[in-house]
């Protein structure tokens, strides 16, 4: 970022609000990609793990709310700095339902695993694609987080759209299953849920680039269509 | 960039009352303003930031001639108030600092009671009766907050007062003659908290009535009490504009650096 401020711990106040964010990022991606996994495998130790991990990702979210507000009740941060706290204070609230959203992807492995024998259609087949696309996305996400790079933010917002119509041709999908055989619609039911979490996630992470421009620009974008004109116009 | 659309608007509309053009100031052989343009708006509070030296007292001092008192000083450019040059040498003073006040970072009575305190300014411009004074010091004291806390004790020595009480009684003697526009340098610096939380909301209760400009070191305050922010570093004028703006995006990155304690 820019200079240092003249009082040094405010700078390792920052820096460490910024290290564990990233941290933070990096557990529920973790998170995320073993979640999926566990769908596809039925590993249910892997599961049990992936919500044991969740614990982690809350108490790192108390933490840095307290330590946002330390920083707001100490420094009274201003500018870049107002925007990033703020900003910061929001993303980890995303981190957090992403984690949620992977324990219960998680959840549902655990559960499917027990009456596997139920299966009738490949179910992890159904949601690969969206699981991909939805952990590039947050990936990149956190990149953008990571290096402040908003222009990469802009090209990930547009890409939750894809996701989100993903979804719905995931659920298509899945309706279809379920009027042709009554006997998918467990299974179905589940690997809908499932969707749904992906397609959460992918509406967090976009949520996170929202906030890299917003700490980058002092643009508030959200609920605006100001991605989309700014891919047009490139 | 198009940022002040996401800040308040009401305060782009109003006009300025204060025109400073191509202002060039010096100490001698010091220029410690250097070209200057800014307008300071009608009826709003502008703020000016910036760290010590950079100019802001002397801009502020510029504005009712306050400098003339220095030896050696010199004016170059314009301020335009009420369609005349107030650098100009035919310039009346007496009847400028009727019409810009000036309250200064030390409250400064006079060794008077209080009522002589608002009523010694007033004097010197109009003749009232005894009555007409009585409310006129009522009045003023009003304005600036202190009447119920002063009003059993007029006779008594303004020294008598606490320190906060004594800048608003200057406040009070400041807009008892009437002016267009107050000059505060600082005005809270030497305040705690609780009379510094009196004075700014004062300050948002005089700006009904008066034009004011105000010197600050507290970064909060220009956030809290003033709509328009300027920001001066070494003479300059870095940057200016709405306070929101300038404190939540600045567009210059000397001005970030400075309101975000990255400075020096």
């Amino acid at each position: 970022m820019t200079g240092e401020h003249s009082s040094r711990q405010y700078d390792l106040d920052l820096e460490t609000l910024r290290s564990k964010v990233l941290l933070m990022g990096g557990l529920v991606e973790n998170q995320f990609h073993d979640a999926i996994a566990c769908f596809r495998s039925g590993n249910v130790e892997l599961a049990e793990n992936v919500v044991i991990a969740d614990g982690n990702v809350n108490q790192l979210e108390v933490n840095l709310d307290e330590a946002c507000r330390q920083l707001i009740l100490k420094r009274q941060p201003a500018a870049n700095d107002l925007r990033t706290v703020m900003a910061t204070v929001k993303m980890i609230t995303d981190l957090e339902r992403i984690g949620d959203e992977a324990s219960k992807i998680a959840r549902i492995a655990q559960n499917k695993s027990h009456n596997r024998t139920a299966l009738i259609f490949n179910d992890y087949e159904t949601i690969r694609t969206l699981a991909a696309k939805a952990g590039t996305l947050l990936h990149d996400a956190l990149d953008a987080m990571a290096r402040l790079d908003e222009k990469q933010a802009v090209k990930l917002i547009v890409q939750d759209s894809i996701i989100d119509h993903d979804f719905s041709s995931v659920m298509r999908n899945l309706i279809t299953y379920m009027m042709e055989d009554p006997r998918t619609i467990s299974s179905a039911l589940d690997t809908l849920w499932v969707a749904k979490s992906i397609e959460r996630i992918g509406d967090h992470a976009k949520n996170i680039a929202e906030h890299v421009i917003f700490i980058v620009e002092g643009k508030d974008i959200r609920h605006t269509d100001y991605a989309s004109s700014q891919t047009k116009d490139a | 960039m198009n940022s002040s659309a996401m800040y308040s608007s009401s305060a782009l509309t109003s006009h300025s009352a204060i025109q400073i053009s191509g202002l060039n100031f010096f100490y001698g052989a010091t220029q410690s303003l250097k070209n200057i343009n800014l307008n300071i708006q009608d009826k709003k509070v502008t703020a000016f930031i910036g760290p010590s030296g950079c100019g802001k007292s002397t801009l502020l001092r510029t504005l009712n001639r306050m400098y003339d008192l220095y030896p050696g000083q010199r004016a170059e450019g314009s301020i335009m108030y009420n369609g005349h040059n107030i650098l100009a040498a035919e310039q009346d003073i007496n009847m400028l600092r009727a019409k810009i006040g000036m309250v200064f970072q030390k409250p400064t009575p006079f060794p008077m009671s209080i009522y002589d305190n608002i009523a010694f300014g007033v004097r010197l411009y109009e003749n009232l009766s005894r009555g007409e004074m009585n409310e006129r010091v009522e009045w003023a004291l009003n304005k600036a907050a202190l009447w119920v806390e002063v009003k059993d004790k007029l006779n008594k020595s303004g020294l008598s007062l606490s320190g906060g009480q004594q800048q608003r009684l200057c406040i009070a003697r400041g807009v008892a003659v009437k002016p267009d526009v107050l000059l505060l340098d600082e005005p809270t610096s030497a305040l705690d908290p609780i009379s510094t939380a009196k004075i700014e909301e004062l300050i948002s209760e005089l700006k009904e009535d008066y034009t004011i400009a105000i010197v600050t070191h507290n970064m909060q305050q220009a956030a809290r009490c003033s709509d328009y922010t300027a920001y001066m570093y070494l003479g300059e004028l870095v940057e200016s504009g709405v306070t929101d703006q300038i404190f939540m995006n600045p567009t210059k990155k000397e001005t970030q650096d400075y309101i975000t304690g990255r400075f020096g």
